[in-house]
């Protein structure tokens, strides 16, 4: 810990011998003692110590908390484990027996994941690729920041948006759509569409400003070596410049995909409430999260066996998106092309 | 070999290809406008000094932000002053001092995966850890050990129950990974040469951070904090766990009142039926989009005027 210097009190404390007289080490102050010094600095580096781990505290907190409150859910009498990861019935709060088995929750995130990812993630790279490969700086220099504005407004605000905006406009195709399959296609004022299109555009920034990092990467001798053997711009971003950011660019999706999952407000507003597994992106749909809403908006006394299933909801989510955040670190680890 | 591909087709491939990025990049900013015109469009009619100067009411030409406005307020200054401190010495600690030791892999691993957790699951750790205490002062407020008279500023007790300060750390738990990745990255920005001057004039390591790394990196970690700051004032759903009020007619007096926040505000009149609250919904909207911009604004501001090149 210490520099690599002597201290300055080892210095003699009269006029250096053999120095002039006009130069006296004392002008420059007292020396501080070594040993306080040494003593401030470890105080001060221990306390950043005891900071780094209070973010290994937190992780403990949040694995105690849910495995312990998702064990007591499943000591309740009316649950059995085998259920809840088999069972294709959640009604906790309605009908004369309740069943919890937890996939029309997870079936209703991952409809309305796949709606998101299925808009923003074509979308988004191919953004990406115009911003780095094609714009101009002058361009990129008014993109970049209507991007971030994007990804800066709260997710309430794309809730009410797919409220007021999108379901509305998904309804104007009713008529047209009232004759077909009986009329399962036609819109209601919930519906797993309108919620996974506002969260694609909620996820649209992240997806393609992480992306356009990645290509921005890749070093330009590549570029400039498929350009001299005659790559048009179209043959060198396609199938030479995103083939090399493939680690980075899978990654972003990764982390798109994962937040889409753990995204609160818009499906709590926008999805309805009603748990089921179906494929019908006009059908209203209760996700894992909008479910954990439901109960803590107060649905469900606190202690009973409503309020706990909560936890072991939020378990689930908390080990998928756990899966998915390190899936995506071990492919940008594994599978990162260095070039320096 | 495959043949190679007539120059038209190439060319034309190109050309192809760049209306199709033009089209995509023009979706995002077309949806960007629509979102905020129509949001203007609703939410217009409403604001005026009255809007920000009441408090909420059940009918909706009565009712105005003035609770929500001053919770968010307390609820984001708490989370400021513990997040910052908290995060900025974790990454000062991982960048400048820690040896790479397993240890440390293990707490940058984890930080990452931090980042990764949904807000909500945050929500529900600070529900049983500040709210609750996990149950170490009984299980209702009735048992809480108090400190102070409850209308004193200085008015403590233990649980916290869901009051300001249980929200402010809530929040804090939710953006500290931000915090700290953004920190490291504005410490690792900073060349190593200026450490090594500071080491080579006889500073010792914590006077070489205090002295030259951390000034030098001020403009990157402010950047970083500013945005998770935005972060925060948008977030809600954790909130929403540990018991914010949806509807509350008075701002918070001291660290154990109780609050509600402007998103979650807005929350409670998006999920209305009738049409007037949907137009407060929109100005609520109009003053968090005002703040955020401000927040950006700023964050770009300090970016462009303090960071000089270091090389």
């Amino acid at each position: 810990m210490n520099g690599p210097l002597q201290p300055a009190s080892d210095l003699p404390s009269g006029p250096a011998r053999g120095a002039s007289a006009a130069f006296d080490l004392r002008s420059l102050g007292r020396p501080r003692s070594v040993r306080g010094r040494d003593l401030r600095e470890r105080l001060i580096v221990g306390s950043l110590a005891v900071a780094a781990t209070f973010s290994i505290a937190v992780t403990f907190g949040i694995v105690i908390v849910l495995a312990n409150e998702t064990l007591g859910f499943f000591r309740f009498d009316e649950v059995s484990v085998t259920e809840f990861f088999t069972g294709t019935e959640w009604n906790p709060l309605l009908g004369a027996e309740k069943h919890f088995g937890i996939w029309p929750l997870v079936a209703g995130t991952l409809l309305v994941t796949v709606i998101a990812a299925s808009f923003a993630l074509p979308l988004g790279l191919v953004s990406a690729i115009y911003l780095s490969e094609y714009a101009s700086p002058r361009v990129r220099s008014t993109l970049k920041p209507a991007l971030e504005i994007l990804a800066g407004i709260p997710t309430v605000v794309y809730g009410f948006f797919a409220l007021m905006v999108i379901t509305p406009a998904l309804q104007k195709l009713n008529p047209a759509l009232a004759d077909v399959a009986g009329g399962a296609f036609v819109f209601g004022n919930y519906n797993a569409l309108s919620a996974g299109l506002a969260m694609g555009i909620m996820i649209l920034p992240i997806v393609c400003s992480l992306s356009e990092d990645a290509l921005r990467a890749v070093p330009r001798g590549l570029r400039d070596g498929a350009f001299a053997l005659g790559g048009t711009r179209f043959d060198v971003s396609v199938k030479v410049v995103v083939p090399a950011a493939l680690s980075g660019i899978v990654a972003a999706f990764l982390l798109a995909i994962s937040r889409a999952i753990g995204e609160t407000m818009i499906v709590a507003l926008a999805a309805g409430g009603v748990a089921q597994i179906t494929a019908n992106p006009a059908a209203e749909v209760q996700t894992m999260t909008a479910y954990m809403v439901q109960i803590f908006l107060g649905d469900a006394p606190a202690g009973g066996v409503e309020y706990k299933s909560s936890y072991a909801v939020a378990a689930t989510l908390f080990v998928i998106t756990l899966l998915l955040t390190m899936l995506g670190q071990y492919i940008l680890r594994r599978f990162r092309e260095e070039y320096d | 070999m495959a043949t190679p591909r007539p120059a038209a087709t190439r060319v034309f491939q190109n050309r192809a290809f760049l209306w199709l990025c033009l089209v995509a990049t023009n979706v995002a900013v077309v949806v960007l406008a629509v979102l905020l015109l129509s949001i203007f469009w609703q939410g217009f009619g409403e604001l005026d000094w009255d809007f920000v100067t009441k408090s909420a009411s059940r009918k909706a030409e009565d009712a105005g932000i003035k609770a929500p406005l001053w919770g968010s307020i307390w609820v984001c200054a708490i989370c400021a002053l513990t997040a910052l401190p908290l995060g900025v010495g974790t990454a000062i600690y991982l960048e400048e001092f820690a040896r790479r030791t397993r240890f440390t892999r293990i707490v940058q691993t984890n930080i990452l995966n931090l980042a990764g957790v949904p807000s909500i699951v945050y929500g529900i750790l600070g529900l049983t850890a500040f709210v609750r205490m996990f149950g170490a002062f009984g299980s209702n407020l009735e048992n809480a050990v108090e400190f102070g008279s409850p209308e004193s500023l200085f008015y403590l007790r233990l649980p916290f129950g869901s009051s300001v300060l249980a929200a402010g750390l809530t929040l804090m738990l939710v953006i500290l990974p931000i915090v700290i990745i953004s920190t490291q990255e504005a410490l690792r920005a900073i060349p190593s040469s200026l450490r090594s001057g500071a080491m080579a004039l006889g500073a010792t390591p914590w006077q070489t951070v205090w002295g030259i790394t951390l000034p030098a990196a001020v403009p990157g970690i402010m950047t970083g904090a500013i945005l998770a700051m935005s972060r925060a004032i948008g977030e809600s759903a954790p909130l929403l766990v540990v018991g914010s009020a949806l509807f509350l007619r008075f701002t918070p007096e001291n660290l154990m009142s109780e609050y509600s926040v402007l998103p979650l505000q807005i929350f409670n009149w998006a999920q209305r039926p009738q049409a007037e609250f949907h137009a407060l919904a929109a100005g609520g909207i109009i003053i968090q989009l005002a703040v955020l911009l401000t927040f950006n604004g700023v964050a770009v501001l300090i970016r462009q005027k303090l960071q000089k090149p270091l090389l």
